[in-house]
């Protein structure tokens, strides 16, 4: 189960994200330099936070015009799963992969938190082990979180399915609380707490069962497609 | 040819919540003595330097750059570009 992990200058969370993929869920995971072209035999794709280019212009934009986007625009469009976590996230929609803007919070803090998400769609990649409605803690750590759409944006999302993950209180000002949403297809999927910060035991003091789903969901997804 | 320089102003739409803005208006204009003003927008401004024909051309071709990059995200920002000479 090969999975890379996209790693631009500024990144940061990259090698946690390694961390969990091979020693917590035993998939092989390869880092991807953002100006190499992506490996041909990947099985799923993830977009790790950071700070791209210092978040510079806007958090994400410099980073979508990297060469491997449009590797990973290809590889998107095959049904290959792909996740973009916080700056990842960012990534994803500045590079029209996935709709929507992350602005800055409203309290125009930089939030690092825990959070309690529920599940809105259960038919991901990333979400095929978890009950609807199911609850995760998880942190955040951003200052560009707040997720915005415009009405009619918002309308198609809740229509087609494409918001995967809400807080269940006000965090800093989403539309509708949305903490991750994914493409109509289903297989990119953004999102802007941390999973790889919340999946074991030994740093997450509420419960990290939750967190593994989201990686139990990928397992699942490419072991069925294997 | 010749060098102009473009202004590029990215300022969110109407209706897009500035909690910047509200933060100076609220929290510094209105606490002195400045009660007549009503409304304060931040926004984030570029200065182009660009050789071109013309001061329009300048004025396009910076246009056509922000739209084809995303200088500026189109769901919740509108830029204004001006051309001046250099």
């Amino acid at each position: 189960m090969n999975v890379g992990v996209v790693v631009f200058p500024g990144s940061n969370c990259d090698r946690d994200m390694f961390h969990v993929l091979s020693d917590v869920f035993h998939m092989t995971p390869q880092y991807c330099w953002h100006d190499k072209p992506l490996p041909e035999n990947l099985d799923a794709v993830v977009l790790p936070g950071g700070f791209s280019y210092g978040d510079r212009l806007r958090a994400g934009v410099i980073a979508a015009h990297s060469p491997i986007i449009q590797d990973i625009k290809k590889i998107a469009e095959k049904g290959i799963p792909i996740l973009g976590v916080c700056n990842g996230f960012q990534i994803l929609v500045e590079s029209g992969l996935l709709p929507g803007v992350l602005l800055k919070n409203d309290s125009l803090n930089f939030m690092c938190e825990w959070t309690n998400l529920t599940v809105e769609n259960n038919k991901t990649p990333f979400t095929n082990q978890f009950e609807l409605n199911a609850k995760i803690p998880i942190p955040i750590a951003n200052g560009d979180g707040r997720y915005f759409v415009d009405d009619e944006t918002l309308n198609q999302l809740e229509r087609k399915n494409q918001i995967v993950f809400k807080y269940d209180k006000v965090v800093n000002g989403s539309s509708n609380q949305i903490a991750g949403v994914c493409n109509e297809d289903g297989n990119v999927v953004g999102m802007m707490p941390h999973p790889e910060r919340a999946a074991e035991s030994e740093i997450n003091p509420h419960d990290n069962k939750p967190s593994s789903l989201i990686f139990e969901s990928l397992l699942k997804k490419i072991g069925a497609s294997n | 040819m010749a060098d102009y320089i473009v202004h590029v102003t990215i300022e969110n739409k109407p209706g897009i919540s500035d909690p910047e803005g509200k933060t100076i208006l609220n929290d510094l204009v209105l606490k002195g003595t400045h009660q007549n003003v009503s409304k304060i927008n931040t926004a984030k401004m570029l200065k182009f330097t660009i050789n071109e024909n013309n001061k329009e051309s300048a004025q396009s071709k910076v246009q056509e750059i922000c739209d084809e990059l995303r200088i500026y995200n189109p769901m919740v920002s509108v830029v204004t570009v001006d051309a001046f000479d250099a």
